[in-house]
């Protein structure tokens, strides 16, 4: 019993250091809120306190960070926050949490229309929401816009994840804000018959469900093409990738809907200078090489090359269409796919 | 003059017993109001005036929701029950090959957290996993079109894996309940023409109501709430719902409004079982607990005893455990290059210190309710314990609101009082992880224990009592060592829990803080469960000598057990077929 005790205590004590460590502040640094994966920014937030000396304390969470900040008030210690989709930069600006940023570095590397005019978030890297189409069983030019998606040629071809999914309620934001919300509705319905399951998995589970046959056409993210191609830990990924043909639509039209991930300084940041460092040390050419070149995204800065991968894809046009005006339609277009079930799947 | 006083006096000693008496009811009512703040303030941010959400839900998908929701209840809520009663019937009352291994494996699937099982299932059945691998090779199948295989990603699916992961709640409550149970009615069912069946149908059953009630719920309550699950299986239900009111419509309160919901329908769900067995008591008026008798079954009969019980623990455990293994063999890099370690350690003394706590709050409680504090202890603590139900990142929030409150509130004293800002003192540290485990997982522990005190006759309080103990030292000398084996359950049960638990600790933990579960869930989040397979490995692992524990105590905890009278000893050999 006695013993027990003594190894609790123990624990209670480690865990207690959890709280010493928050407590002190001697270095130079900078809070982070990231809805990105610590794996994926670690090289860069690594590399930025090398050159800087600033400490970067990073809390990573998909959900619950814009209630942690405004729950918090003054006492918030968040300083920037990086996140992915448009929808959750706008829903931190709509909150009143964020604080305007002028930087000439910033200015200079982020081109005018992937930030906001005021300085309140910046765009990092774009993604375009593309089709994966079937190099065997889907013609070249078969497939050239979203709206041949609807089309009953595709009928039981299609496969997607969920249609809640942040990536797919923007592309049907971008669509409502282009064409009105009703042919956005008839655009979803189209592509809800042609269906050939119900919506699941992530995206990387619709390049597989091609290769295996389940169906012909796929909507995804760029970057998950470049992880496959390049899997050496999983070279079965390869074979996904291999019996796929990247596809931009709309090239005739209005361009390919793309989307960012991109950064933000909070209102009440103690550290102002250290989290507009980080946003401009994110925006320089270390960065933008690594998101470019391990991540496979298109990098916002001009002169940084893309990824010779995602350059063989060729260059594409993408909607130039206001990203905030998408998400503010984020809501509108989330109710639509309830309003069609998208999510229960053709035949229903 | 003298008389008046005294009569004076008389009301007022009276009065002052009452509230000397009732010093544990206010006491518990307090520390249940503390454990129910967060749930508090989740429904006062339903009442934050906002879009109204639900004449859309309504309109649409809120039919769905409902649907999916009660199917999957009804699924997993009778999966657990046939698999943990039966199972536990059968280890503790049937001599069969493999009884003894099985005590305590039975228990193992509550070390594997549902989403790791959910990954593995599908990673296995679907059209590129092993088993269709095989059937196309045998049958020359060529491709999908060929033959038909039930999808995976389904209402079908996250009822088996949940099953599979919560019947362990059931099984480990029923046990605990059949051990407990005096031989004397038992023998009596014999006596009155009954066969072992009849006798577990129409008396052990019935007998272990309280106990299955308390399992079958805490399994109800965890498919509530659950996300990871139903979202990895394409199922729309009630808490998916609130998930997506929240994030892509943008209303937390209309999500708050639908958790709330939520927790009425639990509280009802609750309040008609009480209702349907209220006049009813179960405890053992007999204290006669001679060792069981045991069914020794041969033939068939052993055979599908062995069976039904190897079947969850290989797809429960040694399934995921396999896989996990073999993923981890091949990416241990990844796991290994972070500081695994100190994750490890992380999640170890953050699961202890909510463990113990947990019990202590538990205990008070249900002693509290025991005492005759009655109905409104009852009714705080009940309250308290549906935290359990609520989709735990709404919960974090309800925990982070009243927490940075008081941090504010804290911080501003401490400037005007000392010159030191506070910070963050409580919300950004994790004492708010700790609290929201709490509140969380309550109802493990107040359940069990409120089940296990229920189960000790009034009598003995009445005796107690009598001879002259107060109620804490009545609790300290007899209630303490009578549920002794129920306290090391309750403990171990939130320890196992806390292991797991993710959108609490993500969301409420400090800057660079991780646990194995968080450091699971960024590589899990994105379906790449293998680069983290030795972080879940672990959860895994360290959830198994915490279920080896349990079993132990459990076996162990059968009053007159381990201390064998003369008068027991014969008994058994009458017993004995």
């Amino acid at each position: 019993m006695t013993r027990s005790l003594l190894v609790l205590l123990t624990f209670i004590g480690i865990g207690l250091t959890g709280i010493a460590f928050s407590g002190i502040a001697a270095t130079p640094e900078v809070n982070l809120y990231s809805y990105r994966q610590p794996f994926l920014i670690k090289p860069m937030l690594d590399e930025f306190t090398k050159q800087t000396g600033i400490k970067v304390n990073v809390v990573y969470a998909k959900k619950g960070m814009l209630e942690k900040i405004k729950a918090a008030g003054d006492n918030s210690p968040a300083d920037a926050v990086l996140t992915v989709d448009i929808g959750r930069l706008n829903e931190l600006k709509e909150a009143g949490v964020l604080q305007p940023v002028s930087s000439k570095i910033l200015d200079a590397n982020i081109p005018a229309h992937l930030r906001h005019p005021e300085g309140l978030w910046f765009g990092l890297t774009t993604r375009a929401r593309i089709a994966f189409a079937s190099r065997d069983r889907v013609r070249p030019g078969e497939l050239r816009t979203y709206a041949d998606l609807a089309d009953p040629k595709f009928k039981g071809r299609i496969c997607i994840r969920s249609g809640k999914h942040a990536y797919n309620v923007a592309l049907i934001a971008s669509i409502i804000a282009h064409e009105g919300a009703a042919a956005a509705e008839r655009w979803l319905r189209g592509v809800k018959a042609n269906l050939a399951r119900k919506p699941q998995g992530n995206d990387r589970a619709q390049a597989k469900a091609i290769y295996e046959g389940v169906c012909d056409v796929a909507i995804a993210n760029t970057y998950y093409m470049g992880k496959m191609a390049t899997n050496k830990k999983k070279p079965e990924q390869k074979k996904w990738a291999a019996a796929i043909r990247v596809t931009f639509l709309n090239q005739q039209g209005r361009g390919n809907h793309v989307n960012l991930s991109g950064a933000a300084v909070i209102r009440n940041a103690k550290n102002r200078a250290n989290a507009v460092k980080l946003i401009e040390f994110l925006s320089g050419d270390f960065a933008q090489r690594i998101y470019a070149s391990q991540n496979f995204e298109y990098p916002v800065k001009a002169s940084v090359a893309i990824d010779p991968l995602v350059k063989s894809w060729g260059q594409f046009k993408a909607d130039t269409i206001n990203l905030e005006k998408i998400a503010k339609l984020r809501s509108t277009a989330s109710k639509l796919v309830d309003k069609v079930r998208f999510n229960e799947g053709p035949g229903s | 003059m003298s008389a008046t006083t005294i009569n004076l006096s008389g009301p007022l000693l009276r009065a002052f017993r009452r509230f000397r008496l009732d010093g544990w009811t206010v006491g518990a009512v307090v520390v249940a109001a503390l454990v129910a703040t967060p749930l508090i303030a989740v429904v006062s941010i339903a009442f934050a005036p906002d879009d109204d959400i639900w004449a859309h839900l309504s309109a649409t998908v809120l039919p769905l929701y409902i649907e999916k929701t009660l199917l999957l209840m009804l699924g997993v809520g009778a999966g657990t029950f046939v698999i943990g009663t039966g199972t536990a019937w059968l280890v503790t009352m049937c001599r069969f090959p493999g009884r003894w291994v099985f005590n305590w494996a039975l228990l193992l699937p509550l070390a594997v957290p549902a989403y790791v099982l959910a990954f593995v299932v599908t990673d296995q059945l679907e059209y590129a996993g092993t088993l269709q691998v095989w059937l196309r090779e045998i049958f020359g199948w060529e491709t999908r079109q060929d033959y038909w295989f039930p999808e995976i990603r389904s209402l079908g699916g996250a009822i088996t894996v949940m099953t599979l992961v919560l019947y362990p709640y059931v099984y480990l409550l029923s046990r605990a309940a059949f051990l407990e149970q005096s031989v004397c009615v038992l023998e009596v069912s014999r006596t009155l023409g009954k066969n072992p069946w009849q006798g577990f149908f129409s008396v052990a059953l019935p007998l272990a109501r309280p106990a299955i009630v308390v399992g079958v719920t805490l399994v109800l309550m965890e498919t509530l709430n659950d996300l990871g699950t139903v979202e990895f299986f394409a199922v729309p239900t009630f808490t998916a719902g609130i998930y997506d009111v929240w994030l892509n419509m943008n209303s937390i309160a209309g999500a708050a409004q639908m958790a709330t919901v939520m927790m009425i329908f639990v509280l009802v769900l609750i309040g008609i079982e009480r209702f349907a067995r209220s006049g009813q008591r179960y405890h053992h008026t007999s204290s006669k607990y001679s060792t069981l008798p045991s069914y020794r079954l041969r033939g068939v009969r052993a055979f599908f005893a062995t069976a039904a019980c190897t079947v969850p623990v290989i797809l429960g455990f040694a399934l995921p455990a396999a896989v996990l293994t073999g993923y981890a063999l091949e990416f241990y890099e990844e796991t290994l290059s972070a500081d695994f370690f100190v994750y490890a350690a992380n999640s170890l003394s953050l699961s202890a210190i909510a463990a113990v706590l947990a019990v202590l709050i538990g205990l008070f409680l249900a002693y509290g309710t025991r005492l005759g504090g009655g109905l409104v202890v009852k009714a705080a603590a009940r309250f308290a314990s549906i935290g359990y139900a609520v989709p735990g990142a709404i919960l974090a929030i309800g925990v982070m609101i009243p927490l940075a409150r008081l941090d504010s509130a804290l911080d501003i004293f401490s400037r005007q009082a000392f010159g030191i800002p506070l910070g963050l003192l409580l919300s950004g540290t994790i004492i708010a992880v700790v609290y929201g485990y709490l509140t969380r997982f309550l109802a493990l522990s107040y359940g069990t224990l409120e089940a296990s005190l229920g189960k000790i006759t009034p009598s003995m309080d009445g005796a107690a009592r009598t001879l002259g103990c107060s109620p804490g030292m009545a609790l300290r000398r007899v209630h303490f060592p009578l549920v002794r084996g129920s306290l090391l359950t309750a403990g171990l049960l939130v320890f196992v829990d806390c292991m797991k638990e993710l959108p609490l600790t993500i969301i409420l933990r400090p800057f660079n803080y991780e646990t194995l579960a968080t450091f699971v869930f960024q590589y899990a989040s994105d379906e790449l469960l293998e680069e983290s397979a030795l972080g879940a490995l672990t959860i895994v692992a360290a959830g198994i000598l915490p279920v080896i524990l349990l079993s132990l105590t459990i076996a162990r905890s059968r009053p007159g057990q381990g201390a064998p009278n003369a008068a027991s000893a014969t008994e058994t050999e009458g017993m004995v077929p």
